[in-house]
């Protein structure tokens, strides 16, 4: 400790003392540029390897019947993503944001349990939910994009409840009773106050729970299964998107599907990024920080 | 004191406090309070800071409760009915008891115009006929704004500066067409310029309004306030009681109680 | 002093007598909350209830004592030993779990280190953005790219430790070869890249949490940068840092697809080298699930899903309640 060392000694070390410091600077620093190289390597990868297929023929067709054809692409994967991500959305969002508006604005015993195992959710393994939802509808019903759908909205609505509260958290409590001293009753300060205060962060959240729905592939093989064959739009019946598409044919070992998928990947990569970068601008321009 | 009957346009209420006790999570914030509040006056409370004037004001209009923990014993009467009866609705409460808060609390997501009328239109008081601008800018000049406002009532609530913000949150509370104005130290966190026109307007209102201010600012309560009530506790943490009231220039000029003339003339608080 | 017994609190009466609408939304947002908690417990009832005739024709036990997968040799009746042994996917769930942890900590704890306390300020934003991004990318996208790109570039690597450590004695199993490519060490690799950006965004929150004074009275003492960091963020982070790797931990056990594409799925017993082919519990059920044909396939697939669950949740509730007390501390 500095503070035990007398001050001639403390000067003594220092060329060393600075040394260390200097080194552990350029360790921690070249760590760090490391982590990033690794991010830059695996988007350059994959923009590469996409770049070789991906074109309209790729987003507007379904793949060849057999899987060594070259052409076709993943144009009801694509679609069977936007469906089911699209119900799974619809989903998880109204009762992401009700539970979070729960435990944020009413609390008690079973606010304080649901913050908790909300927690405790987000760290379920996303296969594990797919074999629940399995269990409760795919062996009564059949596999099904709204199965899939299922699996996906309680994959997200964690997700959805953790970002909420966090930006309920910082709406002042003093609009909450400007509002309420108005004769405003409960229930529509928050729905006209709170929720408007706090809808750039909950967007934030949602998109990010949707990029993240956007590229679950374990709970979709146990639920919406896939079909690489054709293009299904009706989420009844079994369903292929982007990323089962991705998976079932880069394992393959068949170059014409690995440079299908590879453009796949790349699909899923861009939309991914954008949702998560816009994400991160949309929560930037928060009207909470304002109002603070 | 004589009672002035009320006139058409307003109706300004009076309000009893009687043995109130308030508490958070078991732990009395203020004890014992009985307080009479005439109508179209202004009843300043002071004491020093944690004596639990704040939390008084706030039982006046049942906000305190909105606080997770919260309870109330004792009456608080809105012209004889009790606020905290069985029968009564305490969102009707709020609705007839405004408030001002410290800090300005223009609605982020509102326009000026927007904000003046949330009470009534989030409240569902509107009919579709109802004359909003009119209803806006009776309000606005009501609380004096309006001719600093009248050309930017699109603009956001947060745009305005915070004298006029909090002129605005005061048009706002008045645009439901309470009968009791609280007002929880409106000037806080306002310059002097800010400060003197609250006050004048503070003035004006209670022609027609009931007014309880909170503040710590001793100048203040002798400047606005017809009565005063003196609030301390006798050490930090235990509740704060009501120490004495009285028309406002008796109590600064010759306090019953030595604590009162102790925090007047600033030996405590 | 709480109100007299018998006496409700006025609070309470003034709730109970809320307009019709309050009290709508109120159980409407109340119901939502308790969601939550019948998804967690549903989730528990239907897998244990899917998996029940496995348990039940076989018994619990039967499964941790076997490392034979062999839905093969499963008939239909009759009493016979447990085909499903899984203790080889417990095995290997724990092993690249381990792998990814002693990888992911150390960088993670740098990462952080370097982006709270020591990057210049104008640094600090983006670079967390980009580590932040790793998140972001699909399990099923490392698991592609781990084939094709990680693969070829940790050979040498792995060929270079099969030779030299997998005669070493006594380690020397670890390492034995051949190195193929899929394997625990490539799972092990991709779980670490993969839960680097959790563990980093937490203990990022932790570090942030030691208060400024602190700091600033070590730099006040004549310590360098490093030494502020020594005396003051990484003492008060310990646990912090703990929980944040046992959260990270937690992820990593659940991780299924990019593991899947990695790591061989070999399930017929142990592979104790870390260069050889193996499974994980999430592994076998994302590969085997749709196809499982067998007597008590499916059912003893929802076994491995059900102690997958129970492991899962006991990490993670730890993790978070290691995060969470030092929070409350440092608070």
């Amino acid at each position: 400790m500095a503070a035990s060392t007398s001050a001639s000694a403390a000067h003594r070390g220092l060329p060393r003392r600075m040394a260390v410091n200097a080194v552990m600077t350029v360790v921690l620093g070249l760590v760090t540029v490391g982590v990033v190289a690794l991010l830059l390597w695996i988007l350059a990868y994959v923009a590469r390897q996409g770049l070789k297929y991906l074109g309209p023929m790729f987003l507007t067709q379904t793949p060849p019947g057999d899987p060594s054809q070259a052409g076709g692409g993943f144009a009801n994967g694509i679609v069977g993503s936007v469906v089911i991500v699209g119900i799974a959305t619809a989903l998880s969002v109204p009762i992401g944001i009700a539970a979070a508006v729960h435990m944020v604005e009413y609390r008690g015993r079973l606010a304080r349990a649901c913050g908790f195992l909300t927690d405790v959710l987000i760290g379920l393994p996303s296969i594990v939910t797919g074999a629940f939802v399995y269990a409760l509808w795919v062996a009564h019903f059949g596999f099904s994009g709204l199965a899939g759908a299922v699996a996906l909205g309680l994959i997200m609505l964690p997700l959805i409840i953790r970002a909420t509260a966090e930006v309920l958290r910082l709406v002042p409590v003093e609009l909450r009773e400007a509002s309420l001293a108005l004769g405003v009753s409960r229930a529509r300060t928050i729905m006209a106050i709170v929720l408007p205060t706090a809808r750039s962060g909950i967007t934030t959240g949602v998109m990010l729970a949707v990029a993240r729905a956007m590229g679950e592939t374990a709970p979709l093989l146990l639920t919406a299964l896939g079909n690489d064959l054709f293009l299904e739009a009706n989420p009844a019946r079994r369903m292929s998107t982007l990323s089962l598409q991705i998976f079932s044919n880069a394992i393959t070992g068949f170059a014409t599907a690995q440079a299908r998928a590879w453009a796949g990947t790349l699909t899923l990569i861009v939309i991914v990024l954008v949702l998560s970068v816009g994400a991160r601008l949309v929560g930037r321009r928060g009207i909470v920080r304002s109002a603070r | 004191m004589s009672h002035v009957p009320p006139t058409p346009d307003a109706a300004a209420a009076r309000i009893d406090v009687v043995n109130l006790t308030a508490r958070y999570h078991g732990r009395p914030a203020v004890a014992d309070v009985d307080l009479a509040i005439e109508p179209r006056q202004v009843t300043a409370l002071i004491g020093p800071s944690g004596c639990g004037k704040s939390t008084l004001l706030r039982c006046m209009n049942g906000l305190h409760l909105t606080v997770p923990g919260a309870s109330v014993t004792g009456q608080v009467l809105l012209d004889d009915a009790d606020i905290y009866a069985k029968d009564s609705n305490p969102v009707e409460i709020r609705h007839r008891v405004g408030m001002v808060f410290q800090r300005p609390t223009p609605f982020p997501t509102m326009s000026v115009r927007d904000n003046v009328l949330a009470g009534l239109q989030l409240g569902r008081r509107l009919g579709r006929g109802a004359p909003h601008d009119e209803i806006a800018e009776r309000a606005l000049t009501k609380a004096g704004l309006w001719h600093e406002v009248k050309d930017r009532l699109k603009a956001p609530g947060a745009s305005l500066s915070g004298g006029q913000q909090q002129r605005l949150c005061i048009a706002r509370a008045l645009a439901v067409e309470p009968e009791v104005l609280l007002m929880d130290e409106p000037c806080a966190h306002l310059d002097p310029i800010s400060t003197l026109t609250i006050e004048d307007l503070i003035r004006e209102i209670k022609e027609t309004y009931t007014v309880v201010i909170v503040t710590h600012n001793m100048q203040q309560a002798a400047r606005v306030a017809d009565t005063t009530a003196f609030l301390t506790m006798s050490a930090v943490g235990d509740p704060g009681r009501l120490v004495e009231v009285g028309p406002t220039e008796r109590i600064f000029s010759s306090p019953r109680r030595q604590t009162t003339e102790d925090y007047i003339s600033g030996k405590i608080g | 002093m709480n109100p007299l017994p018998g006496s409700p609190t006025p609070w309470r009466r003034v709730r109970a007598r809320r307009g019709g609408t309050d009290t709508v939304f109120r159980y409407a947002v109340r119901s939502a909350a308790a969601m939550v908690i019948v998804v967690l417990v549903a989730t528990a009832v239907f897998l244990v209830q899917q998996a029940w005739p496995a348990l039940h024709q076989y018994g619990i036990l039967s499964y941790l004592g076997s490392d034979r997968w062999a839905p093969s040799e499963a008939t239909a009746t009759g009493r016979h030993p447990n085909p499903y042994g899984i203790a080889q996917f417990v095995y290997g769930t724990a092993v690249t779990s381990l792998i990814a942890m002693v990888l992911a900590v150390p960088v993670a704890v740098a990462v952080s280190l370097y982006l709270t306390e020591i990057a210049p300020g104008w640094l600090r934003r983006p670079l967390s953005g980009l580590v932040d991004l790793l998140a972001a990318i699909p399990s099923v996208v490392y698991g592609f790219w781990g084939i094709f790109a990680l693969i070829p570039a940790v050979r040498p690597a792995g060929v270079w430790l099969s030779r030299t450590l997998g005669t070493a004695p006594v380690i020397g199993p670890l390492f034995a070869g051949p190195f193929f490519g899929v394997s625990y060490l490539v799972a092990g690799l991709v779980l670490a890249i993969m839960i680097l950006p959790i563990i980093t965004a937490i203990c990022r929150e932790v570090f942030a949490t030691v208060p400024t004074a602190d700091k600033e009275s070590a730099l006040a003492l004549g310590a360098t940068r490093w030494e502020m960091v020594r005396m003051a963020v990484l003492p008060r982070s310990r646990s912090g840092i703990t929980g944040a790797a046992v959260l990270g931990l937690g992820r990593a056990v659940g991780e299924t697809i990019a593991v899947t594409m990695v790591i061989g799925n070999n399930v017929l017993s142990i592979t104790t080298s870390i260069l050889g082919p193996g499974s994980t519990m999430s592994s076998v059920i994302a590969n085997e699930f749709t196809e499982s044909t067998e007597p008590f396939h499916l059912q003893s697939l929802m076994v491995v899903g059900a102690w997958l669950l129970v492991i899962a949740l006991v990490v993670n509730t730890v993790g978070k309640l290691i995060v969470r007390r030092t929070g409350e501390d440092i608070a």
